[in-house]
């Protein structure tokens, strides 16, 4: 079982209350289209992703980001259940979307340079620690249900 | 994204070096602390430390030369080469580390100026330094 300590859970929460999620979700996940391209292999239908500008303009893809965002909220809100929480989650990336698991720290990473870019100072060496702490966990527990 | 306005967004960095180079380490060795192990000969490990100041100045300076040396990285990096794969021994896989570390470092600073498509430009210049920095490993 994850152990958080106190500074690492105030830390992450102290994010999420912070962020605008319709945001920070549209920058981080156009950001991961648009630096790893090859991720677009999972959004076909999502219409014109041709260039760094269509991306940012797209509305499926400023959609999907705060669906990220959401998701991402129920670990932040459960954070001793993270992977009870991702079950079903998991399962579906693996079964259903067939996404590779690799791909989901490149997400990360983004999100991390968005949320960074956003809190500036705030977002300490010791604060970074906790939110990679936290993503790590997200995509450890997203990849449970691969086989 | 043209090389000239990559060089641009380069020249954004001067003056801010040591800054900038200081909190990358920083952030390294905090975020992943599996970095640590390269440096136990430092007496200050901690963020801001005098040897991490003095690093990630060190680091800096060389990221700021091979921006210079962008049309053959692998030439103009070859005795840096050398040094981490005879001498300092860095597992390749910690230079996307550190390079991931400053890119935060640069969303941090320049909030407004990091936009997706430096980001993406950053990304792959560090990248095609990294491997620079692999070449004379095996």
């Amino acid at each position: 079982m994850v152990v958080w300590t106190d500074f690492e859970r105030t830390a992450i929460q102290d994010i999420f209350s912070k962020i605008d999620y319709a945001v920070v979700g549209q920058a981080a996940f156009s950001r991961c289209l648009i630096v790893y391209p090859w991720t677009q292999r999972y959004f076909g239908g999502f219409g014109n992703l041709y260039n760094a500008a269509a991306i940012t303009s797209n509305p499926r893809v400023a959609s999907h980001g705060k669906v990220i965002m959401e998701a991402l909220e129920k670990a932040v809100k459960d954070m001793n259940n993270i992977k009870a929480t991702y079950a079903e989650l998991s399962a579906l990336h693996s079964e259903k979307l067939q996404v590779d698991p690799d791909n989901f720290m490149l997400l990360g990473h983004c999100l991390t340079i968005v949320v960074a870019s956003q809190l500036s100072k705030a977002f300490t060496p010791e604060v970074h620690a906790a939110f990679q702490k936290f993503l790590a966990v997200v995509v450890s527990s997203l990849r449970k249900q691969y086989y | 994204m043209s090389l000239g306005a990559f060089k641009a967004f380069w020249a954004n960095v001067a003056g801010k070096e040591e800054q900038i180079g200081c909190d990358a380490v920083s952030r390294m060795l905090t975020v992943y602390p599996q970095t640590k192990t390269y440096f136990s000969h430092w007496k200050d490990l901690r963020p801001g430390s005098a040897p991490v100041k003095k690093h990630g100045a060190t680091v800096m300076t060389a990221v700021t030369d091979a921006v210079s040396k962008i049309d053959d990285l692998t030439g103009g990096l070859l005795s840096l080469s050398e040094l981490h794969a005879f001498t300092l021994r860095v597992d390749p896989a910690n230079f996307k580390v550190l390079a991931h570390n400053l890119l935060v470092v640069l969303a941090t600073v320049f909030p407004n100026d990091f936009t997706p498509e430096v980001h993406v430009a950053m990304d792959k210049f560090l990248a095609a330094v990294a491997r620079a920095l692999s070449e004379k490993y095996r």
